[in-house]
């Protein structure tokens, strides 16, 4: 075996990266519960591509087929049923483990100098993940999947001048039809993959260049032992490769108890009306986005103009993008920030679960004005991030992790 | 505590977990597999086919679809029936030794249940093409010692009225014998063996 | 600060129940897929009254018998019109173009139906078409405003009608009693339930062995992790 790997080492770097990025990987000994999100989003990447490889066998990428062949799928192939629900549970396990993830990188300042990259690395792939979400969902071609993409896509007729030929040239027809299932057929079986995949890769590079932060937001490299080595850091495998193991198992458990007890997700995971085929004459009464997307659709639909609308759901997500230079505090972790910090993340986590909640209902007056004022709140904890986080009165911050 | 017991204890709950974990990989590897498998409504069109033979006359051939593939049914008259047992020593394997090609019912002199009544694949077993069906005696392209049979335009396969392969030709082994079975006097039913008895 | 986070919970809280719509209420059915006898009863009505104008394209007959503890003959014998294998699916000879001209619109497929509108919608609309003159089919339904399908079970429930304050009453009887009428569409609602995922036998079986898996997996996981751990202070 060890000339094998001789053999190997010769000619790739095969020791050479599993030392680099595993066994001789220092990261910090005080992770908690929080970080264990990214091995579970890398999880849910590998299924979502291994249970979409076979669907992608029987599936039919045709208007007057595809809905039929998810039945065909749900019924006559062998086990197709619980291969489909593994994809569609998993969809919305992803968002969940993603968005908590990034919970994770905000209140840990993980976005902060000299992380800054592998935040925007990530935000990419959220970017790329809701694309890969929304052209996923028209495929079942039911009413819900072909509603939802005629009003988004629609959305980019709003822009001014270029407008109706852009939205001409997405659906590739005059409305949502057969050439639009088509192509985002082909952006979400292979295209996007590809380029979600190699994000992935990037994110964890540029991680490991700089490190892995933690929840005190202590810079492990700045102490370091007689061997070179981080005194508060342990190698990730065998400790972290161990930790996951135990989160990926309980993971597990919660995704089956979806999967097999309520895979509808009382209608949030598999909407009742996708159970019926798409009809271009006829608009359901409520068209609803994926439970993922509804904060921004509130945001959307809060703003009165439809352009004005679009930039605002835009800018929704550039503001992210922007974070690591709006946080002007030194202090990564929330265990030492100010009150400044504290109480303007909570007051933003809960516009966007209050977001999140208005954009599943139908916009009445009271709503959109609800909706209204839960966006000003979101964008103001960006747009006053730059004050708030300049004058709080942050605590001081140890040189050691602890043990909290 | 010693270092020991825990090195011992750590190789321990790793097995334990490794073949834990081995498990449920196997476990999981069984859906994805299987769903490969035909579905079910391949298995339904893949069912058995039931050809009414009643009007057929004798030296006259159908042809049925049975799972894609083009199936022959077809009766043979005496004189064809005797032939038959004259062709051995040109033929490759006239004791249809070679199993896969049909089912342990039909290992005999005929290939058949009744001698009359033939069921065969007609796919070449050389390279697929469908073979003619060439009744007639001492045509001119078949040569005078042609007693009957089906000749493959493809490549020049050869075979007589039992599906048996001649010597000297491309195709190495006899037509293939689908499982069938008789409902009564008049039905034939190809692509499944007679319940029970053979 | 904590009091500003409470009073934002509570007026999300009213904005739901201010927001809340009427809609039309719902009568509840308990619906049993494991009950084969029930079932049974169900398949039975759906391919005498259903089954003419209606499809269930996706339900394959000799799937229907496994699940429901009959043989294929019997499937074959009592279940069966139209389609002569029993591999087949519930289809249909009515067409289209005929059904659109009769009906204004075409019959959906009964599928996944119960998935797409719930099997309690199901069973109230089953069980509240009206006499209305002005419909063409001269019935309406509670559940479905101005539908276009007539009362089919008419023999079985009579005819209801709507009093001077808007509620049912029975105006015509029928040859079942109210009860027997609603056991009927009881079967026939579980049966469409059955049909809409008959899988469901299937995962509901599963279901039980991963979580148990994956517990003793855990039994394992977990002391491995801390004998690892035991070394990291």
């Amino acid at each position: 075996m060890s000339s094998f790997m001789n053999w190997l080492d010769a000619r790739f770097p095969a020791s050479k990266m599993w030392k680099e990025h595993l066994s001789e990987y220092y990261a910090p000994k005080n992770f908690n519960f929080w970080y264990f999100f990214g091995s579970l989003a890398l999880l849910v990447l590998v299924l979502q591509i291994v249970t979409g490889i076979f669907l992608t066998m029987n599936y039919k990428p045709d208007a007057d087929l595809a809905f039929a062949s998810v039945e065909y799928i749900m019924r006559d192939v062998q086990w197709g049923w619980l291969i489909r629900y593994m994809h569609s549970t998993g969809a919305s396990a992803f968002f969940v483990v993603v968005y908590l993830h990034m919970f994770r990188g905000l209140i840990y300042g993980s976005y902060k100098q000299p992380r800054e990259l592998v935040w925007i690395f990530g935000m990419l792939i959220y970017l790329t993940l809701m694309a890969e979400a929304f052209m996923g969902y028209l495929l079942p071609w039911g009413q819900m999947s072909y509603w939802g993409a005629q009003v988004i896509i629609s959305l980019f007729g709003a822009i001014p001048v270029v407008g109706e030929q852009l939205a001409l040239w997405i659906r590739g027809d005059f409305v949502v039809a057969d050439a639009t299932l088509n192509r985002f057929f082909a952006f979400h079986v292979i295209a996007l993959p590809l380029v979600l995949l190699g994000l992935v890769v990037a994110h964890i590079i540029a991680l490991h260049e700089v490190g892995s932060n933690n929840p005190d937001g202590v810079e492990i490299k700045k102490n370091k032992d007689a061997n070179g080595k981080p005194v508060d850091g342990i190698p990730f495998h065998p400790y972290y490769t161990v930790k996951d193991i135990v989160g990926v198992v309980v993971f597990l458990f919660i995704f089956a108890l979806v999967l097999f007890y309520a895979p509808e997700g009382g209608g949030w995971f598999l909407e009742k009306d996708n159970f019926v085929p798409a009809d271009p004459l006829k608009t359901p009464e409520h068209i609803v986005p994926l439970w993922y997307f509804t904060p921004f659709y509130a945001i959307l639909r809060a703003v009165p103009d439809k352009l004005m609308g679009v930039l605002a759901m835009g800018g929704a997500i550039v503001f992210l993008f922007l974070l690591p230079w709006l946080d002007r505090s030194p202090v990564r972790s929330i265990r030492y920030r100010g009150p400044y910090f504290k109480i303007a993340l909570v007051l933003f986590i809960i516009s966007f679960l209050a977001l999140g909640y208005l954009g599943t209902q139908p916009a009445t007056a009271i709503y959109t004005m609800a909706a209204r004022v839960f966006s000003v709140i979101y964008f103001a904890f960006f747009i006053f991030m730059p004050i708030y986080t300049k004058l709080d009165k942050d605590k001081p911050v140890p040189e050691r992790v602890t043990n909290q | 505590m010693s270092q020991s017991i825990d090195t011992g204890k750590r190789r321990f709950l790793t097995a334990a977990a490794s073949v834990v974990g081995g498990a449920g990989a196997a476990a999981v590897a069984v859906p994805f597999v299987s769903s490969m498998l035909p579905s079910a409504k391949a298995e339904a069109a893949g069912a058995p086919v039931e050809v009414d033979i009643s009007k057929l006359e004798s030296g006259q051939l159908l042809t049925v679809e049975w799972r894609g593939k083009p199936v022959w049914i077809f009766r043979r008259s005496p004189e064809a029936l005797a032939n038959l047992e004259t062709l051995d020593d040109s033929l490759r394997d006239p004791n249809s030794q070679v199993a896969s090609q049909q089912p342990e019912y039909c290992q005999n002199d005929t290939r058949s249940i009744r001698d009359e009544l033939m069921v065969l694949v007609g796919i070449c077993t050389h390279l697929g093409c469908s073979p003619t069906y060439r009744p007639d005696l001492a045509p001119a392209d078949l040569g005078a010692d042609w007693k009957g049979g089906f000749f493959c335009p493809c490549h020049g396969s050869r075979f007589d009225l039992a599906g048996r392969v001649f010597q000297g030709v491309p195709a190495p082994i006899n037509l293939q014998v689908p499982p069938y079975h008789f409902q009564g006097d008049n039905l034939v039913v190809v692509g499944e063996d007679a319940q029970g008895a053979a | 600060m904590k009091s500003l986070v409470i009073a934002c919970f509570f007026a999300l809280f009213s904005l739901q129940a201010m927001a809340a719509s009427g809609g039309v209420h719902l009568d509840q059915v308990e619906i049993d897929i494991t009950d084969q006898a029930s079932l049974q009863r169900g398949a039975k009505t759906f391919v005498n009254y259903c089954l003419s104008c209606h499809e269930a394209s996706f339900m394959r007959y000799n799937r229907m018998a496994k699940d429901l503890g009959l043989t294929d003959d019997q499937v074959k014998e009592n279940l069966m019109f139209a389609s002569d294998k029993i591999g087949d699916t519930m289809t249909v000879a009515m067409r289209p173009e005929d059904a659109e001209k009769w009906f204004g619109v075409t019959p959906p497929d009964l599928s996944v139906i119960a998935r797409a509108r719930g099997t309690d919608w199901l069973y109230t609309y089953l069980r509240t078409f009206y006499l209305d003159e002005s419909r063409p089919m001269g019935t309406n339904n509670v559940a479905f405003k101005d539908v276009g399908m007539p009362h089919v079970l008419w023999e079985q429930q009579g005819y209801l009608a709507k009093n001077d304050n808007g509620e049912l009453v029975q105006a015509t009887e029928g040859q079942m009693s109210q009860h027997q009428y609603n056991v009927m569409i009881h079967d026939l609602v579980n049966f469409l339930a059955y049909i809409s995922e008959p899988s469901k036998l299937e995962r509901m079986a599963l279901a039980k062995w991963v979580l148990l898996y994956l517990f003793i997996f855990f039994l394992v996981a977990y002391p491995l992790k801390k004998a690892f751990w035991k070394d990291v202070h």
